[in-house]
């Protein structure tokens, strides 16, 4: 028996929100009378933090602490049209629809205070606090909260925000393919370690270390979160997953865990490592882009590479299971130094 | 703006769901429950491929428990396509099946009763004349003279204004074929897989007192679901209210319309609630999985590790129905050359037509299966020519204000700044040139490289 190891690397780019864009987000932000905000969409959180980074982005735009903002999402009847969460497109185009709500809000805020504090909104700043001040006069500050109430019970106001974004949809020339289908580019490059046992076939991915470049990090604990899932998810893809085990017999099909080939936590790559650079995109929120999908392709080549290079053993059909192993290393053994093709 | 700096933008603040999510106390769809609730199982097809020639009901009938069961015939549009909504036509799939089936697991007969074990007793004495047919389970099978059609318009492929693929197109491919020092060709496979999520796809619909309905769902995208089933049912989108929002995993699965058109429709012909939350079974068998994919690569090459022709052949099954697959191909033929700069590129994406379980949006829809196989021809490409397999990605990268394959000039380009902070976390040392190199626009100034 012969453990073999080998290193293979990947790079992609991966383009952010529905392709050929005509998707819209909306969102509404409202005040409440102690000064909290309330984001209402119809969007949807998988379970990957849609919630905290809404919440993020709308407490950066207003000037408030995170703590104040109450994201109320998944509802048509309290909530405007979002297309949905799919297609890496949640932070970009919801943040967005956010962001420009959020800003409108901000524009009450400050009508509001300047008259409150008989200041032009023009000279007025938020601390990023929950603090508003006219600038360079220190001693003429006040709390966002105290403007909230105030605008309710004093002046009668709404302090509110609506904010929409929206890539208009690309046609596309069914002759040539001219297209715009992005909005902008995300990218990755992972390498891969494996190790081989020749006697079993058996792949073991011993580390998965990415670069990322992702425009700006919203919360990178989460971003963390995705690349760790996206590898894993990968990982499997490449060495595991099969709805068709038996293909071309479509018989005997896997119906639950316990037949579903998936790694466990003993087969799970135990080093998964990322860098992420942050370079501003021209239209998302802050700069972001999407992360969401990207984190499980570059990892499926990269593995499918470093077979290759522990092994000699190119396999093109995935996944690349123990058996298709062990007959590439019988086929190179039959003839070995044979060129590829 | 009149703030410096950012004050929680990029902070790992703490996850505003933890609490419910770590302690199991998050209420997701199916945790919850309504007085009088129904249960809905399916009547499914166990032939890949037949013709429905009846359909006896009498026996299920009689079950203790069962209230009523639901055919093509009481679905006021029975006949739809999800993309509609957004102009993609035709429509081919069926809430519940006419004529014939189409996969193995396709929905017949909806049965609603008392309990979850009524209706899985009355679905099981439903009778179903079936009279099966030959069935293709293989893209290419599928596409040779002969083959069993899947679809109703006499081909197994979709139509992309007049073309049997979606086709992207620039410069001359045969010519630098003719040029190429190397061709170096191969073809990737792949074998479906399933999202796996941890909740299963489900809903609730609970009519309300005045005349709504209300539809518990985990959807991914709720006016997407909304809108189909107003479509489906025929009825106003006011009279329908859809609240999600937390959701277990979707990974595109949740985003097929499924499950919400025939409970609603249930709930408003019972008047009551109904529940219809997929078992992992049909999860695994019945829901959409990511498309199996061919897809061949044919690459000129130059002795530098220069490509200057790119021609790519994708086939990606789209099950029996369209679903999100059609569109996959579109996003697929504007990736599949991957990100690279190359001056000649054909590519054709065939969305085909089988008798396996649909395919659908699954993450990285289109691209995932292009990106396996481009990064896996690199390195064929550069193993070819004497390359290292950073390097040829390195001097085929593409840069900013490029002009990409569908002819847009690409931005927010930084593949080369990525891949050398890739090799600075492995401590792979990149020879100095390959470390000096920059995504920014070339300068030669039209965007193309100099070859």
């Amino acid at each position: 028996m012969t453990r073999l190891r080998g290193i293979g690397v990947a790079a992609v780019n991966y383009p952010t929100g529905m392709n050929l864009g005509g998707d819209p987000s909306q969102a509404l932000i409202h005040a409440t009378t102690s000064g909290s905000f309330v984001v209402s969409l119809s969007s949807t959180d998988l379970g990957q933090g849609l919630r905290t980074v809404i919440g993020q982005i709308a407490a950066e735009t207003l000037g408030v602490p995170y703590e104040e903002i109450v994201v109320d999402l998944g509802d048509t009847d309290e909530g405007p049209h979002c297309m949905g969460t799919f297609a890496s497109r949640a932070t970009h185009r919801v943040g967005n629809a956010v962001m420009a709500a959020a800003r409108e809000a901000r524009e009450a805020i400050l009508d509001v205070a300047a008259e409150e504090l008989e200041a032009s909104p023009d000279d007025l700043e938020t601390d990023g606090e929950g603090g508003l001040r006219v600038r360079g006069v220190p001693d003429r500050s006040v709390r966002i909260a105290d403007i909230a109430a105030l605008a309710q019970f004093k002046y009668g106001r709404t302090i509110s925000g609506r904010g929409s974004y929206m890539k208009p949809k690309s046609p596309v020339d069914p002759e040539t393919g001219a297209m715009d289908p992005d909005s902008t580019e995300a990218h990755a490059c992972t390498v891969a370690e494996v190790e081989v046992d020749t006697e079993t076939g058996q792949v073991a991915v011993l580390s998965i270390r990415s670069a990322y470049e992702i425009g700006r990090m919203v919360n990178p604990a989460l971003v963390r979160s995705q690349i760790e899932g996206g590898a894993w998810m990968g990982m499997s893809h490449a060495l595991y997953e099969t709805t068709a085990p038996y293909y071309p017999s479509m018989d005997h099909r896997p119906r639950d865990f316990s037949e579903y080939l998936m790694p466990g936590p003993l087969e799970l790559a135990e080093v998964v490592e990322s860098v992420v650079l942050e370079i501003p995109s021209s239209n998302g929120p802050y700069g972001v882009k999407g992360i969401g999908e990207m984190t499980a392709n570059s990892p499926i080549p990269a593995i499918v590479n470093a077979v290759y290079h522990a092994t000699g053993v190119r396999i093109d059909d995935l996944p690349i299971t123990p058996e298709k192993i062990l007959r590439g290393l019988d086929a190179l053994a039959a003839a070995p130094g044979e060129p590829e093709r | 703006m009149t703030t410096t700096g950012l004050h929680v933008v990029g902070r790992s603040v703490e996850r505003s769901d933890r609490l419910g999510h770590v302690t199991g106390r998050t209420r997701y769809t199916a945790d919850r429950t309504f007085p009088g609730m129904l249960h809905l199982k399916m009547v499914r097809s166990p032939a890949h491929h037949a013709r429905v020639r009846g359909i006896d009901l009498a026996e299920a009938e009689r079950v203790p428990g069962f209230v009523r069961a639901f055919t093509a015939a009481d679905v006021p549009h029975n006949r739809y396509t999800i993309l509609s909504l957004i102009g993609v036509e035709p429509e081919d799939e069926l809430v519940l099946a006419e004529e014939r089936v189409r996969f193995q697991g396709e929905a017949i007969v909806a049965i609603v009763a008392e309990t979850e074990a009524a209706a899985l007793e009355a679905v099981s004495k439903v009778r179903l004349d079936l009279e099966e047919l030959p069935a293709v389970f293989d893209v290419e099978e599928a596409l040779r003279p002969g083959a069993p059609i899947v679809t109703d318009w006499g081909t197994n492929t979709f139509m992309y204004e007049g073309h049997p693929c979606r086709r992207v197109r620039l410069g001359d491919v045969e010519a630098a074929f003719a040029s190429a020092d190397h061709i170096v060709e191969a073809v990737y496979r792949s074998s479906p897989i399933e999202h796996a999520p941890t909740e299963t796809t489900g809903c609730i619909a609970v009519p309300e007192p005045d005349g709504r309905v209300s539809v518990y769902t985990n959807t991914q995208a709720l006016y997407f679901s909304l809108d189909n089933t107003a479509i489906i049912l025929q009825v106003p989108g006011n009279r329908l209210h859809f609240i999600g929002g937390t959701v277990g995993g979707g990974f595109g699965g949740k985003v097929d319309v499924i499950v919400e058109p025939i409970a609603t429709l249930a709930a408003m012909r019972t008047g009551r609630p109904v529940r219809f939350v997929y078992s992992r079974a049909e999860e695994m068998l019945v829901s959409s999985t990511r498309s199996a994919w061919r897809i061949a690569i044919k690459d000129g090459v130059m002795a530098d590790g220069r490509i200057v022709a790119r021609q790519v052949t994708s086939y990606a099954d789209s099950g029996a129905y369209s679903r999100q697959t059609p569109y996959a191909l579109t996003k697929h033929a504007a990736n599949a050359a991957g990100p690279y700069t190359i001056p000649n590129v054909a590519i054709d994406a065939y969305c085909v037509y089988t008798n396996r379980q649909p395919t659908s949006a699954m993450r990285g829809f289109g691209v995932t299966m292009a990106s396996f196989a481009v990064e896996v021809q690199m390195d064929r490409v550069a193993e070819r020519v004497g390359l290292d397999p950073w390097t040829v990605r390195f001097i085929n990268a593409y840069h900013e204000g490029d002009l990409r394959p569908h002819r847009k000039r690409a931005e927010d380009v930084t593949l080369i700044e990525t891949m050398q902070a890739a090799a600075t976390l492995v401590g792979h040392e990149l020879p100095a040139e390959l470390r000096a190199m920059t995504s920014a626009p070339r300068p030669d100034g039209d965007g193309g490289p100099a070859r």
